[in-house]
């Protein structure tokens, strides 16, 4: 009785996953040959590369859009940004072979890229929000078709960029943005090892974990502010809202947008962490294990906290992570069968779907 | 015309220990037509759900008394057994397939049918696989309509017919019925033009000649001296009384259904010395409230007072407030203090310094998943700008003044919970309206608009909300225009009371008026009209026949 009690307030999808997570680890620094250090500090990355993807769907969860699914279109926008800023710094200032930008340059590509981004998914965000004004009730599933739709969208805006920069042009032809384009001597890692340290064979990334949280408490506060006070009254009751004189049509636009623009600088961050810039359909299912994190970090269809984005983004983005090189451990210790590499796949899979099957099942957070 | 074709015997019914039937005796004979009149709450759905055997009836416990239904003793577990028991139902809302056409939805789920090569192919399980007998449910159809007097033709399809003409579909899908014994009509006349009512009233005085017994549910007093051989008042979940037509008059039976002690006025004195102006001047207001439709109001309310707005559900004297403050799309002038409000500006209206207390308070009335706190000071922090560190659109909430502004609020206003960051799903209803009232106090408005204050509330917070509307009306001079379907706790409180039928003000009376004058103004018109004058009636259908939504002309169709 008061085990279920306690299990209800950690939650079920928390408790579920550290569990697994904690079992993971057990395995890894007994049974397998992995270095913990690594494998730790590549969790650390990974949930700092994917924090903000996750923290942008917040906005529209809160103003009463439910998850948005039409994530990619920010994604796109963002990566506008950086290969705008990349082809800008190719013309103007062209790299050498084995050659890096300066450490400032680097800096402010980075900030261009995200600033472009932003104001660019700011505006994608709007239309947006149009489109969800006219399907009310049913914008998640309307969210997807965005999504899948800007992807392929985006695809044609790839083939006819008029990028002059070789290092992103298809190296036969002549014409078209390339499938991916390699960061290195542009922001690759820039803050990942911002301020970084290490601990072992690993290290701590310092820079991205620190963005992170800072964007995390900017939306924090601006929860306590008389604008997210009034687009969380909006999405938590909109008769209410209206009642009370706030503008219900404009709150909602306004998580749109910001979830929108928070996305383009996601995948900002998230490629440099990469160290690549994926375009045509990298960005087509992006969004599915980005809900799954924010489902699982204890969120719901109609109620996302900050605190949500925290727990959800390191408990996923950690079993991915460990699980992986696990197995392929394993595997090549005991001589197993060669197709159970493709365990991890199968598992994020089954993960990411039946956390977002389960969290579409509770109207109740 | 004597044999009862239903008995209810001693029917008592409680919804959560909350009595609503208290022993209600009831005799339909065949070829009657049995009227049921009430104002709302008097228990005549609960009534009508028993004998349909609603689920909502079963899953709270049941109920006792008897029924008997052709002299046999019946316990009608669901809607489909009370059907065969020969019960059918007229709806208020139509319950009919648009895309079908009138045939098939007369005989909709039982349609005569004919063996094919499949259904033969597959013996007893192929009863389904049956090819419909189109020319059976034609005729059958047919003779259902003439039945009832309707030269409808059968094949055409649901969706384009007048209002009218789908009320009588549906009692020909009900006649239709083999063993049809019991109509009930529910409200049959709210949707129909003038005309139309008459057509249908003389169908029901016709199949009743058929010896089909009709027991028949309204508000229109008058409709119910035209067709009723005997009519039955239900007060407070009990029998007021029945009279037969010989006996029947306007006056006696909205004296039955209204009639209750006076309550108890004790109401302190108003400070002395103000200078009473006119604080809210509505004219020709119009609001498209679905369900509550105002069709045209003109009042005044003075400053300082309590002003009463009653009427029977459905009238119209909810959508008043919610017009006003721009919650439903509506027309006409708004003057607070002479000076113009902007219709269907919410904010605008609140900067004004009106608040409105919604009758939806679970929806409209509350955030039910925020705090005490949040629910209080909220509006406050987005209207007025208060409780706010800073200036500018990125000054934070200030949460300790929030947070002692709560539990005051909390003190003053008796709120029973474990603190203010107590989430507002788990107070009770007299609890969360004490909430929605300390919000709307915490705008500190000069007019404040308040709907149906204690409904769903237990008796001893209905009484401490009340006196908290009488105690910021008088120690702060705030105007109040209470909305109630509770004209007794109107009575209690208000300086004036209007009355509003039809969607329009009845007329305003003082609150010690007697029973009989609130009765006929709730039935729609006053006594003098009624007497067989027809210049009120013939007002009646002209609004109705301008109001073009949803309607047509009675003729145009057949």
């Amino acid at each position: 009785m008061n085990a279920l009690a306690l299990l209800k307030r950690l939650g079920l999808t928390r408790t579920v996953l550290a569990a697994f997570l904690l079992g993971l680890w057990v395995l890894s620094a007994t049974a397998s040959s992995l270095d913990m250090t690594i494998l730790i500090s590549d969790c650390l990355v990974r949930t700092g590369m994917n924090g903000i993807l996750v923290l942008a769907l917040v906005p529209a969860v809160r103003a009463g859009v439910g998850l948005n699914f039409g994530l990619p279109l920010g994604m796109v926008c963002g990566l506008i940004g950086m290969v705008t800023v990349m082809d800008l710094a190719g013309r103007t200032m062209p790299l050498e072979l084995g050659q890096a930008y300066g450490m400032g340059l680097q800096f402010g590509l980075l900030v261009s890229a995200m600033v472009l981004g932003a104001l660019l998914g700011m505006i994608a965000g709007w239309l947006y929000s149009r489109l969800l004004e006219a399907v009310k009730g049913q914008e998640m599933m309307v969210g997807i078709y965005v999504g899948f739709g800007s992807v392929a969208g985006a695809s044609i805006l790839w083939l006819l960029f008029p990028a002059k920069n070789p290092e992103l042009i298809w190296p036969l032809g002549g014409v078209g943005l390339r499938n991916t384009l390699v960061l290195d001597g542009y922001f690759q890692h820039l803050l990942d090892r911002f301020g970084s340290f290490t601990f072992g064979n690993g290290f701590f990334p310092t820079g991205v974990l620190v963005l992170w949280v800072l964007a995390c408490a900017v939306l924090w506060l601006f929860f306590r502010t008389r604008i997210g006070a009034a687009l969380a009254a909006a999405g938590a009751n909109p008769r209410f809202a209206a009642a009370s004189g706030i503008d219900v049509r404009s709150m909602r636009s306004l998580g749109v947008v910001l979830s929108t623009a928070l996305a383009a600088i996601g995948i900002v961050v998230f490629s440099q962490s990469y160290g690549f810039v994926q375009l045509y359909k990298a960005p087509l299912l992006m969004a599915f294990p980005t809900v799954a994190a924010l489902l699982i970090g204890g969120a719901s269809v109609r109620n996302a906290k900050i605190s949500h984005v925290l727990i959800g983004t390191f408990l996923f983005q950690s079993v991915l992570t460990t699980s992986l090189p696990l197995v392929n451990d394993l595997i090549a210790q005991h001589g197993g069968a060669k197709a159970l590499a493709n365990v991890p796949e199968i598992a994020r899979l089954i993960i990411s779907n039946g956390i977002i099957l389960y969290a579409l099942t509770r109207k109740e957070s | 015309m004597s044999n009862p074709a239903l008995v209810l015997r001693g029917i008592r019914k409680s919804y959560y220990g909350n009595v609503v039937l208290q022993g209600v005796d009831l005799e339909v004979r065949a070829g009657e037509i049995h009227a049921l009149v009430g104002e709302n709450g008097a228990g005549k759905s609960t009534l009508m759900n028993i004998l349909f055997g609603m689920p909502v009836i079963h899953e709270t416990g049941g109920f006792e008394g008897t029924i008997e239904l052709g002299g046999t003793p019946v316990v009608p577990a669901t809607p489909s057994d009370a059907m065969a028991h020969g019960v059918g139902m007229v709806h208020q809302e139509f319950m009919l397939l648009p895309g079908f056409t009138v045939a098939e939805n007369i005989k909709l789920a039982r349609e005569p049918s004919k063996p094919n090569v499949a259904s033969r192919v597959l013996g007893p399980w192929g009863r389904g696989l049956e090819s419909l007998d189109l020319k059976r449910m034609k005729q059958e159809s047919r003779a259902a309509l003439d039945r009832i007097g309707m030269s409808l033709d059968e094949w055409r399809p649901v969706a384009g017919l007048p209002v009218g003409h789908m009320q009588f579909v549906e009692i020909a899908r009900e006649v239709d019925k083999e063993n049809a014994r019991l109509l009930v009509f529910d409200e049959p006349t709210a949707v129909l033009t003038e005309s139309e009512a008459e057509e249908l009233l003389a169908t029901m005085k016709a199949l009743a000649g058929q010896g089909i017994a009709i027991l028949f549910i309204t508000h229109r007093l008058d409709e119910v001296l035209a067709v009723a051989d005997r009519i039955t008042v239900l007060r407070d979940g009990a029998v007021a009384g029945r009279v037969d037509r010989a006996d029947a008059t306007v006056e006696k039976i909205a004296e039955l259904m209204i009639g209750r002690a006076l309550p108890e006025r004790n109401l302190p004195p108003r400070p002395e010395g103000r200078t009473p102006g006119v604080a809210l001047h509505l004219q020709n207001l119009v609001v498209e409230m679905p369900g509550e439709e105002v069709r045209g109001v003109d009042l005044d309310v003075q400053e300082g007072e309590i002003l009463g707005v009653a009427g029977l559900a459905g009238q119209g004297k909810l959508g008043i407030a919610n017009g006003v403050l721009g919650l439903f799309p509506a027309t006409g002038t708004v003057e607070t203090s002479g000076s113009p409000l902007p219709l269907g500006d919410t904010l605008g209206v609140l900067k004004r310094s009106v608040a409105f207390v919604s009758e939806d308070r679970r929806q409209v009335g509350l955030l039910l998943d925020e705090s005490i706190e949040t629910n209080i000071a909220g509006t406050a922090a987005h209207v007025q700008g208060r409780f706010l560190k800073g200036s500018g659109p990125f000054a934070l909430l200030d949460k300790s003044a929030i947070r002692a502004h709560a539990e005051r609020m909390i003190e003053e206003f008796d709120i029973r919970c474990q603190g203010p960051t107590q989430a507002v799903r788990r107070l009770s209803g007299g609890n969360q309206q004490k909430v929605c009232l300390a919000r709307a106090f915490t705008l500190e408005p000069s007019l404040l608009f308040v709907s149906e204050p204690t409904r769903g509330v237990d008796v001893g917070a209905k009484d401490r909300v009340l006196q908290l509307l009488v105690q910021v009306n008088r120690e702060r001079g705030t105007t109040i225009v209470l909305t109630s379907s509770e004209l007794a706790e109107l009575r209690q409180v208000s300086d004036r009371i209007a009355v509003v039928s039809e969607g329009r003000i009845q007329g305003i009376l003082p609150p010690d008026a007697p029973d009989v004058e609130f009765g006929l103004l709730f039935a729609g018109g006053t006594a003098a009209g009624r007497g067989g004058d027809a210049v009120p009636q013939d007002s009646v259908s002209a609004r109705l026949d301008g109001d073009a939504v949803g309607r047509r002309d009675p003729g145009e169709g057949s």
